[in-house]
């Protein structure tokens, strides 16, 4: 058996380059070369523009572990993505949960288009909706007012539970549709024969449905824990002041210090520290699945 | 352990009328098949028994109490799928011990427990194997186990050998009356295979469209079907259609069946009659019929299909093929095309109200 599917595999390679190839060389052309241009940036001392002078430094690197604010503002955007990801997780697989499980047909459908469509909007047009919804005097302020008989002020903007409310809902779809896909998988009769064996719901969706649903929930996890690490839009238009994130130092250091080496060197940090959380997290995880 | 009631039980979903008024006692200690074509509404019957839906009207009782409106969790049932629905993520020990584990029991009993099922079972050796490295009919075993370790008061089996291969099938038949018996548990069975409805259990059920059509012993719905559905269902049957005359029927073309068993209808009402097709005489011209076999006809072999211990043979007559089976005990074969003599008694012919 083994050795037939060795053999299966070998024959299976040749012909299946010129599928292979224009993958690759995209993602060649596309990310391997900008990145190791990136890479090879991080380690000069400035950029090699218009004639000035540069040479080879490991500074920038050290100025993240010289300067305690870099890693201060990594921590809060881990934070960030941690709180997000736990957000979308609460948000996320329920509905999920009800799209795959409980609706049928036309409803389902009609759903899981409300679910896609964010996707289908302007990211920073999203954004600045919820500005006009989270600001005092704003839609949600209003409604409020119009609604309770005493008054409250709601001004969430420039705000950190504005910048979470922001980027969970940008990523929230992520992980409605990993846990979708295992939900769905997961045959009706499983939960049925765990209720026939005298399991309660609860008992089911501990023993049965979480653990099977494990690989989605991490796939979506995954998706939405490293952009929002390094997010910066977000941050910059709904936290204001607040929003300083790591993600949104690294943008300053490309746009506006114009320190590209600087801020190619902090992208590599976060890089290298997204993927050490990554592989910590994945057997652990597994095993819980 | 105990019995099931089932008493005029009625589900519809939407404008379909899945069970229409059904009532069955189901014997404490039974083998009870319920059997029917697909959409007969067996399996929606199966599931109100369960608990995973609950019946419109009606009442359902196990062991003498109500359970019409108790959720499946809380019933004591168990239940094997026609998939088996193990649970991939578990080993095939875990998988048996699901059912006592969400129930908080002492692990050195649920240990003990699920050696003793896997063993009764015959799987004693796989209780670290994972579902996905069994075979189907291993897969089987471990769904039953499951199923019983909790002792449930009814098992419930939704057509449990369908994916198996047709020899594994026979065992598994074998192997799952010989488990009943040694737990005596009252056992529902659902199937749409009436051979196996016939060699397994005590009763069975015939359902059609959410009807029951007729339940009894096996040897009662095959020797005496009140229907020509259940006749042609369980079992083949020669059906002839025409005017009861007391004694029987009279055939449009003026020829008279005479039966005595079956139901009884008054002379001039439609009836109809059904022979099994091992009870027919098949013969010549030359040879004469058994003694006793007072209904004759006459027509002409069609087709001939051997099947090593018996053949089949078509006989077409008046527009009607028959179907008769001989076994093969080395007399001369009919060919195709011969005319043939058919004889048959009328205690093998049952009277059917139309």
């Amino acid at each position: 058996m083994a050795d037939q599917l060795a053999i299966g595999s070998r024959r299976g390679l040749r012909p299946a380059l010129p599928l292979l190839l224009p993958a690759y060389l995209w993602l060649t052309v596309a990310i391997f070369l900008p990145l190791s241009a990136m890479v090879f940036f991080s380690f000069m001392t400035d950029l090699p523009l218009a004639g000035k002078e540069w040479a080879f430094t490991l500074g920038n690197y050290a100025a993240f572990f010289s300067q305690g604010l870099y890693s201060t503002l990594l921590l809060a955007s881990l934070r960030l993505g941690l709180e997000v990801t736990l957000w979308c997780v609460v948000i996320g697989y329920p509905a999920a949960y009800v799209l795959a499980k409980v609706l049928k047909g036309r409803s389902r459908e009609a759903i899981f288009l409300l679910v896609i469509l964010p996707f289908w909007s302007n990211g920073l047009v999203r954004i600045f909706s919820w500005a006009m919804v989270l600001r005092e005097g704003g839609i949600l302020d209003t409604a409020l007012n119009a609604v309770l008989p005493f008054k409250i002020n709601i001004d969430l903007m420039y705000s950190y539970p504005a910048v979470i409310i922001g980027l969970v809902h940008s990523y929230v779809p992520y992980m409605v549709l990993t846990c979708y896909l295992t939900l769905q998988a997961i045959d009706d009769s499983l939960i049925e024969a765990g209720r026939s064996l005298g399991a309660s719901r609860l008992q089911v969706l501990k023993r049965v449905i979480i653990p099977l649903s494990m690989p989605g929930l991490i796939a979506g996890a995954a998706l939405i824990f490293v952009p929002v690490v390094g997010s910066f839009m977000e941050p910059r238009i709904l936290g204001g002041r607040t929003g300083t994130f790591y993600g949104t130092v690294i943008e300053d250091q490309f746009v506006a210090v114009f320190n590209w080496p600087l801020g190619a060197a902090l992208s590599f940090i976060l890089l290298a520290v997204v993927l050490i959380i990554l592989a910590l997290a994945a057997p652990v995880l597994r095993r819980a699945g | 352990m105990a019995g099931v009631t089932v008493a005029n039980v009625s589900r519809s979903f939407g404008a379909h009328q899945a069970l229409d008024d059904v009532s069955i006692d189901f014997p404490d200690g039974g083998f009870y098949a319920l059997l029917g074509p697909s959409g007969s509404g067996k399996t929606t019957l199966l599931r109100q028994i369960a608990g995973f839906d609950f019946p419109d009207t009606g009442r359902i009782a196990i062991g003498g109490e109500s359970v019409e409106r108790v959720p499946v969790e809380k019933r004591r049932i168990g239940m094997v799928f026609q998939n088996y629905a193990l649970f991939p993520n578990m080993s095939v020990a875990d998988n048996v011990a699901f059912g006592l584990s969400v129930r908080g029991e002492p692990k050195a009993m649920i240990a003990t427990e699920v050696r003793r099922a896997l063993d009764l079972v015959q799987l004693g050796k796989l209780g670290g194997r994972r579902p996905h490295q069994l075979s189907g009919g291993q897969r089987q075993r471990v769904a039953l186990a499951r199923a019983i370790v909790t002792k449930p008061r009814v098992l419930l089996l939704d057509e449990p050998l369908g994916a198996l291969d047709k020899a594994l099938r026979v065992d598994m038949q074998i192997e799952l009356k010989r488990i009943q018996r040694e737990i005596g548990i009252t056992t529902i069975f659902v199937t749409h295979d009436q051979e196996e409805a016939l060699t397994m259990s005590d009763r069975i059920g015939i359902l059609r469209d959410g009807r029951l059509v007729q339940e009894g012993p096996p040897e009662e719905i095959y020797d005496r079907p009140q229907s020509e559905f259940a006749a042609t269902f369980l079992g083949d049957a020669n059906i002839f259609r025409g005017d009861a005359t007391g004694s029987g029927i009279k055939l449009p073309d003026g020829t008279t069946i005479a039966a005595s068993t079956g139901a009884s209808v008054p002379a001039g009402a439609k009836a109809s009659c059904a022979v099994r097709p091992e009870r027919i005489q098949i013969s010549t011209g030359a040879a004469k019929p058994d003694v006793g076999n007072a209904n004759m006809l006459t027509g002409q072999v069609s087709k001939r299909i051997f099947a090593g211990n018996n053949s089949t043979y078509f006989v077409d007559r008046e527009g009607q093929t028959l179907k008769v089976i001989v076994q093969n005990t080395g007399a001369e074969r009919l060919a195709e095309g011969q005319p043939v003599v058919l004889s048959w008694s009328p205690e093998s012919t049952v009277l059917i109200a139309a």
